[in-house]
């Protein structure tokens, strides 16, 4: 599955897509590939503040609970909902119809620092050859 | 995002099929010091794998279990009696090509592990023992069975043991086998001609709660790759496929079959786990027998009990469960989302106030109080086998 080019990434596999001063924030497909099937998703409500690599929700799957933690700080607008009740859209469409918070931005502080498609790519090949070898 | 299966790649053991799984893109994952298969992408992940097993076939590779062979030396009998003494099943029971389940006890009732007992001769014993206790086990058996004339053999290393499970696997191995499977019942066992292979150990045993078999093959990387690959042939036409512990987990979890370190281990006793059917007081002297009937008169402090969330929420192993004031009073010992049922299920430990159908009580998830109730177990058993279709 392609990386956007215009989303950023972290280390701790979420991605980011910054459009003015709102950002929305999922999981890598890399990240759903290692979690397995998603039966589960727990996210914060609108109005609640989220902090810059602190946990904000998790995402379960049949085998293992994954926290989720907040590539960027602010403020919760909207949580995907249709994720309560498809939450196996993350395993399909974690780049696209299953992401699962808008955050209004406190400050862009970070965003820059997080790695773009190319290099987000090279880490996870990196971290593919690890587990093989 | 951190996952609690993260692989781990430093000193892992393998099986003879783990360049198998790692060609069909297996996710491996760190079980009990083993690099197993967790789930294959190409089956479509656990629960297509689970589902594949309860509707039809799936294939295991078990060959981290352990092996270990106790025969009579000079004398006959000497196996057996030292079968009785370390396990809590009545192994004299057993014809010759039965199994039982069976456990072995520390002197306290408490778990070493538990195990399949087969008999392939008069004096004659198969033990077949977990991967992440296989050498405690080892030891322990040899410890505890010095005063017998008996000969203890550890050939772990010498079998690729593959289980095949589902409705259809008596089909698949009616291909595979050349041997009268209709009269190899649940829990007992034959030798035929496995893919070629010469008086090849076919059980009807397994870990999904479903109709199943285990053989057990010679352990060369060509014999297991050449077995797998005849076995997925010869299920292709039933839909077979590569199928991992995750499912393995879940499958086993349904039909409420104890994992050791979870269910049962050196701190639960026979009773608690709720044992009992496969623990004969009545056989004579065995090891843990005299605690247990200490343990009998005082009476039971916890139980495993089922239970099935009522609120969202997954309850997981360790999670702590409590009661309406949130006073902690049991801990969840296997939980997880039931692909057969779609409903979130778990074992768990709780005083016998709390054991009886409907019980309602809490689990604590993340901080949160969630509710759960006490269900019948197992939360998933077998439909009734409609008559078998005749042989051609």
């Amino acid at each position: 599955m392609a990386y956007p080019k215009t989303y950023r990434y972290s280390k701790e596999h979420e991605w980011i897509e910054v459009k003015g001063d709102v950002a929305t924030i999922g999981i890598t497909d890399y990240a759903q590939h290692e979690l397995g099937d998603v039966v589960f998703v727990e996210l914060p409500k609108p109005g609640a503040k989220i902090e810059t690599g602190k946990s904000f929700g998790t995402v379960e799957s049949v085998k293992a609970v994954s926290e989720i933690y907040a590539p960027a700080a602010g403020e919760v607008i909207e949580a995907n909902s249709e994720l309560q009740n498809t939450p196996e859209k993350i395993n399909t469409d974690p780049h696209g119809a299953a992401w699962l918070i808008k955050i209004r931005l406190t400050n862009s502080t970070g965003i820059s620092d997080l790695m773009d498609a190319a290099a987000y790519e090279a880490y996870i090949a990196d971290k593919g050859k690890e587990a093989s070898a | 995002m951190e996952s609690a299966t993260t692989p781990h790649i430093s000193a892992l053991r393998k099986t003879p099929l783990n360049a198998l799984h790692r060609r069909l893109g297996a996710k491996m994952v760190n079980f009990g010091g083993w690099d197993m298969p967790v789930e294959y992408s190409s089956s479509g992940g656990l629960i297509a794998e689970h589902k594949a097993v309860r509707a039809s076939v799936g294939v295991f590779d078990v060959s981290h279990m352990g092996d270990i062979r106790i025969r009579s030396g000079k004398k006959p009998g000497g196996a057996l009696a030292a079968v009785q003494h370390i396990s809590m099943n009545d192994a004299s029971k057993l014809a010759i090509g039965q199994a039982q389940y069976s456990a072995m006890l520390y002197p306290e009732g408490t778990f070493v592990d538990d195990v399949i007992v087969h008999r392939p001769g008069e004096d004659d014993f198969l033990l077949v023992i977990n991967a992440g206790t296989r050498e405690k086990d080892v030891n322990w058996v040899r410890e505890n069975t010095k005063s017998f004339d008996c000969v203890v053999e550890d050939l772990s290393d010498a079998f690729t043991q593959l289980a095949i499970q589902g409705p259809r696997a008596v089909d698949v191995m009616r291909k595979l086998a050349d041997a009268d499977l209709n009269g190899v019942k649940n829990y007992w066992f034959t030798y035929g001609t496995v893919c070629g292979l010469k008086n090849t150990l076919i059980a009807r045993t397994g870990y999904t709660g479903e109709d199943g078999f285990e053989i057990y093959v010679p352990s060369d990387v060509a014999t297991s790759e050449k077995v797998w690959g005849q076995a997925i042939e010869a299920g292709r036409e039933f839909g077979i496929i590569p199928c991992g512990l995750g499912c393995r987990n879940t499958l086993r979890l349904e039909s409420k079959m104890a994992l050791y370190g979870h269910e049962i281990s050196d701190k639960i006793n026979v009773w608690e786990a709720g044992l009992h059917r496969y623990c004969k007081m009545e056989k004579g002297d065995f090891i843990g027998r005299a605690a247990l009937e200490r343990a009998n008169g005082a009476g039971l402090k916890r139980t495993l009990v089922g239970i099935e969330m009522v609120d969202r929420g997954i309850a997981r192993d360790e999670y702590v469960c409590c009661n309406e004031a949130g006073e902690a009073i049991g801990v969840v010992t296997s939980g997880s989302p039931s692909p057969t049922l779609g409903k979130n299920i778990a074992l768990a430990y709780a005083p016998p106030a709390f054991s009886a159908v409907g019980t309602v009580l809490y689990v604590e998830i993340r901080g949160q109080k969630c509710k759960a109730q006490v269900v019948p177990t197992p939360f998933y058993k077998r439909p009734k086998k409609a008559a078998a279709p005749p042989v051609s």
